[in-house]
């Protein structure tokens, strides 16, 4: 549990980070700390360097501009559970925020950590594709909005480049008729999810006008369950479409299987919380 | 005269917390001594390998290492000692060395020994060394190891039998179960677990040139023990040339009760070098090189008759010792398991046969309750097996089996000692109560109506605490090899003040606060008066430490004797300061005085000071009021209660939601009720996890795949309900305080309650057994296969 040796560099500026990040090819960004501490102390990941950017202040803070709510993305899980703005317009965060490891970790831990190291069973990558989130990268040479779809892309890896930085998370204010809802099985150890569905629906007249389901933890990354959202839409989301519709939504083959929940196991887990989160999601609409 | 407020039975909080919780402790890893060197150990990455070569020469040379060393190097002391030795059984005790040499057994068995200036320093030149293993193949289940074909963990044990070892009558019980109206089987798997206490374990040795002399702090829960092992046994020295400090231990559940390869090899290495050497090994060493508990395969049957009685008990039992045999691994299957298999009932007949075997593995011995959680989770679980074969209700099963109040002392026929005390039923009856048994089984009906599974689970258990007499299982045929006494020494002071030394010592029991409480009534001083001083060789003249609830039941009932030849004296020398005569004298509340006079009374205090200054002291009276007892109990205590759990399990996952724990201990008079209440949370926590998540998994080559706490789930508050509990007091007869103890009740009473209830809330689908952890995908596969036999 001991680290190679490395050098540290506190930042305050995103310009700093950056330029820090051009010097040193192999240096690691730290934000909260609670993935990549650990697996240098296991001497898995093994960086020259780390660039602290936990205490950058433009990297901070929830606000709404115009039908948009821009999160930095140094915020804390728990100033994401404890957002009042988040709450009335955006209540998916606060609500899997809450259920992160426990409060120590909620409180160093951030959202553009979690997304930037893209672990495959963490929480919030789900519920970014139900929202329809985009993610906002800053380089050198600029920068660039990512849409959640396009943002993971593959296990502990994204869209983010060699000397980028994730600096804001967008995600869409709650609209009339939208519901959503996370449901997940988590690892009793770990905390971390077996299966996490985040669903959004947006409802009217009884019928689901528009639905995003976003998964996680089953497969090597999050990804959508477009089909499951084709089949729902149009429909009224009662008990029995939704079982109807929550049948053999993804392969084992393609997930993880290991001692706790083999990949037969978490497919089906992938179907009995598709099913639970769409009816949660419906119920909140 | 006011009356002194009794301390005993008062639910005080621990006068230890304050300085734990705030993180003021002093642990081994706090102590640092001036030039202080640290030690790293490189660990094989197989289970199972030979090895060909070791080439040190690039650790050697980098900077700030002091020194490499390889298990040829350390041949001049002995390996670890194996403390279990009972006559007449097989037993082919191999124990581990300091470093491995030729071979490794196991994942994390010690290869090479880098000491370095600084902790970072060592570590980065472990990744220098290089080892060459020639790999061999594994064997990880205590079953198939016998098997023939098996990979050979050791030479010296044919078909990997360590020792082989039988209790009850065989013919008896065979005879039982050919005649019997019913007999069930089963195959029963209690799992591997990691202990996982919060300090890992660790040593700090300093050889000090000029006298020749040791000083070890280490992790320990027996440092008395461990002297003498170290000393006698391992480097064959004087046990007076080696101190043992066991300062604040972070809590232990057996894992530091054993001797280990960093006790013995920073000795070395801090005589080599004449500087002091420490090692504290990491979360990942811990979970690899340090003891693990339980990991039986057994094969049981259970006899009966249709009307419920129980007539005869037959198993079999496989336990892995892992890959060498820890100090008294083969005791815990078989004293503490298999002369308590037929638990709170009277069963005429039983029969238990144990082989112990080598694996790829971990050690394995004591953890929390050490065979006793594997007997009570055994008979338990048969019995719940037993009413569901004959459709009767299990509490009515149970209460048709208990041994009855006018049965104790009893014999339970398997080489036991007798029970002490117990009254089974009343227990029974308040849990039923608690839980609205009734009630429960039409809310369940009604549940499963609307497709919800509720389960309830008993678990009647009684335990064995306060193990000691050393007649009993110092004997050739219990082969513990040692006394079990424990020692105290009280002395009262010139100021008045008391301070006890004890061979008991605490990890997270609260012995300082609950000895301190029997001190101040015993003695009538002050609470505040009384220090606990402890885990220093050089302290207690002699202790064989803490484990197997013995603390209070054996160290407790030390001073209290101690305490009572303190009354004995000072009535001597205040009957001189009075002029009366020492037989007229009585001693109440902290004051001596003449029978019938309390007005003209010598406190405690008054009469130390004239005890030591001495000046006038009645004829043949030494000075100082200073006693010590070795208390050796006549018997063991024997606790008991039952417990109860609720779950829902989902049906669609398999998850299970334990909502309502419920126990009812015996656990004799209660000297504090709220550290008691503490102990059993604690206990109770470790065995719901063994039942819901905890599992030390190896694969087929032997790698721990559970290695870290990312895969290894132990219980948090936020995985347990809020306890309901309550007691029924039926006090000791073993010892002048009627107290039993506490410290493994609820961990013996509480996996089987949880995997009892998971397996009543899938009855109806004809589940019968399922094995521990009750994880959400072997439910839910149990759910599909039973369903499945139903089309």
């Amino acid at each position: 549990m001991y680290t190679n040796q490395f050098s540290y560099h506190r930042v305050n500026t995103v310009q700093e980070a950056i330029s820090l990040l051009q010097k040193n090819p192999d240096a690691r960004l730290l934000a909260g700390g609670h993935s990549l501490i650990p697996a240098m102390k296991l001497r898995l990941s093994d960086p020259s360097a780390l660039v602290d950017i936990s205490r950058v202040a433009e990297l901070k803070g929830i606000r709404q501009r115009g039908n948009t709510l821009v999160i930095g993305a140094m915020t804390t899980h728990s100033e994401i559970e404890d957002s009042a703005l988040l709450k009335q317009l955006c209540p998916l965060l606060p609500e899997v925020a809450h259920i992160i490891g426990d409060p120590a970790v909620r409180n160093r831990g951030t959202l553009g950590g979690s997304l930037a190291h893209a672990d495959p069973a963490a929480d919030y990558p789900a519920s970014m594709l139900a929202l329809g989130a985009s993610m906002k990268i800053v380089g050198s040479n600029g920068d660039r909005v990512v849409d959640a779809d396009n943002f993971f892309t593959g296990m502990f890896a994204t869209a983010i480049g060699s000397g980028e930085i994730l600096t804001e998370i967008h995600v869409p204010v709650k609209t009339a008729g939208v519901g959503m809802a996370y449901e997940t099985m988590m690892h009793p150890a770990s905390r971390y999810a077996i299966v996490g569905v985040a669903a959004m629906v947006r409802m009217s007249g009884g019928v689901c006008q528009e639905a995003r389901v976003g998964m996680t933890g089953a497969g090597h990354h999050a990804m959508r369950l477009s089909g499951l959202e084709a089949a729902v839409t149009g429909k009224p989301l009662d008990a029995a479409t939704l079982s109807a519709a929550c049948k053999s939504l993804v392969r084992p083959a393609d997930l993880l299987g290991d001692h706790f929940a083999s990949a037969d196991y978490r497919a089906h887990l992938v179907d009995v919380y598709a099913q639970r989160a769409l009816a949660a999601a419906a119920g909140k609409a | 005269m006011a009356e002194v407020t009794k301390m005993i039975g008062k639910a005080i909080k621990r006068r230890e917390d304050p300085r734990l919780i705030q993180g003021r402790g002093n642990y081994v890893d706090d102590i640092k001594l001036p030039g202080m060197t640290y030690a790293a150990v490189v660990r094989s990455p197989y289970a199972h390998a030979k090895i060909k070569g070791i080439d040190v020469s690039r650790a050697l040379a980098h900077p700030g290492v002091l020194a490499v060393y390889v298990g040829e190097d350390m041949l001049d002391i002995n390996p670890l000692p194996a403390a279990w030795q009972a006559g007449g059984v097989k037993n082919v005790a191999v124990t581990p060395r300091a470093l491995a040499v030729g071979k490794v057994t196991h994942v994390g068995d010690g290869v090479a020994l880098v000491i370095a200036e600084d902790r970072y320093t060592a570590r980065d030149a472990v990744d220098l060394v290089e080892v060459e293993y020639e790999p061999l193949p594994a064997v990880v289940d205590a079953r198939k190891a016998t098997e023939p074909g098996a990979p050979l963990v050791h030479e010296a044990a044919a078909n990997n039998i360590c020792m082989e070892w039988e209790c009850g009558d065989a013919a008896r019980t065979s005879a039982a179960i050919a005649s019997a109206e019913v007999v069930v089987k089963e195959e029963i798997i209690n799992q591997r677990l990691i202990p996982t206490p919060m300090e890992t374990r660790g040593s700090l040795a300093r050889y000090d040139v000029a006298t020749g002399e040791f000083t070890v702090w280490m992790t320990s829960q027996a440092p008395h023990v461990m002297r003498l092992l170290l000393t006698a046994f391992v480097f064959g020295i004087p046990e007076t040339r080696l101190r043992c400090i066991a300062p604040n231990v972070g809590g232990g559940f057996g894992q530091k009760i054993f001797c280990y390869a960093d006790m013995a090899f920073t000795m070395w290495a801090s005589r080599k070098l004449g500087r002091p050497v420490k090692y504290i090994e990491d979360r990942s060493e811990n979970y690899k090189t340090s003891t693990h508990g339980r990991d039986h395969v057994t094969e049981v049957e259970l006899a009966g008759t249709r009307d419920g009685k129980v007539t005869g008990l037959r198993v079999k039992t496989w336990a892995n010792l892992g890959g060498y045999f820890s100090t008294i691994a083969a005791g815990i299957p078989t004293t503490l398991y298999g002369r308590i298999l037929t638990g709170v009932y009277k069963i005429p007949a039983a029969h238990c046969k144990v082989w112990g075997t080598y694996t790829n593995t971990a050690l394995v011995d004591a953890y929390r309750g050490a065979g006793r959680p594997e007997a009570s989770y055994l008979i338990e679980r048969m019995m719940d097996r037993f009413a569901a074969e004959i459709g009767m209700d299990p509490a009515e099963v149970r209460r048709r089996n208990y041994i009855q109040p006018q049965d104790f002392p009893y014999d339970n026929g398997l080489g036991l000692l007798t029970y002490d005390s117990g009254n089974y039923e009343p227990a029974l009856n308040k849990a039923l109560q608690m839980v609205d048994y009734q009630n429960f089984r039409h809310e369940q009906a009604e549940a499963r109506k609307q497709g919800r599974y509720l389960g309830l689970g008993l678990s009647s258990y009684v335990e064995i605490c306060g193990v000691a007499p050393s007649a009993w299982i110092g004997a050739a045929g219990q082969g513990w090899g040692a006394g079990l006494f424990e020692s105290a020494n009280v002395r009262v002071h010139l100021t008045g003040k008391v301070v006890v030394t004890t061979g008991s010592l605490p990890h997270g029991q609260g012995v300082e606060t609950t000895f301190a409480q029997i001190l101040a009534d015993e003695l009538g001083v002050p609470y505040e008066d009384v220090t606990i001083e402890w885990g220093d060789t050089l302290a207690a003249p002699f202790g064989y430490g803490t484990y197997g609830s013995r603390s209070l039941a054996v160290g407790g009932m030390a001073m209290h004797r101690s305490a009572q030849k303190i009354k004995e004296k000072a009535k001597i020398i205040a009957a001189h300061m009075l002029e009366a005569a020492p037989e007229d004298m009585v001693f109440e509340n902290g004051r001596a005085f003449v029978k019938g006079s309390p007005d003209k009374a010598k406190t405690l205090a008054e009469i130390a000071l004239q005890a030591s200054l001495a000046y006038s002291l009645p004829q043949g009276t030494e000075p100082f009021l200073d006693e010590t007892t070795y208390y050796d109990p006549p018997n063991c205590t024997f606790p008991f209660g039952t417990h109860i759990a609720i779950v829902e399990v989902d049906p669609a996952t398999g998850k299970v939601d334990l909502k309502r724990y419920v126990g009812v201990d015996d656990v004799g008079n209660i000297i504090n009720p709220l550290i008691v209440e503490g102990q059993l949370h604690g206990g109770i926590a470790q065995g719901v996890a063994q039942a819901l998540y905890e599992h030390g998994f190896y694969d087929d080559e032997g790698q721990l795949l559970s290695g870290t706490m990312l895969e290894y789930a132990i219980p948090t508050a936020a995985m347990l309900p809020w306890y309901e509990l309550e007691h029924t007091v039926t006090p000791s007869p073993v010892n002048p305080m009627g107290v039993k103890g506490a410290g493994e009740a609820g961990t013996i009473g509480s996996a089987q309650a949880v995997m009892n209830a998971v397996i009543d809330a899938l009855s109806h689908l004809g589940v019968k057994h399922m094995q521990m952890p009750a994880t959400p995908e072997r439910v839910w596969r149990t759910i599909q296969s039973s369903k499945q036999a139903a089309d």
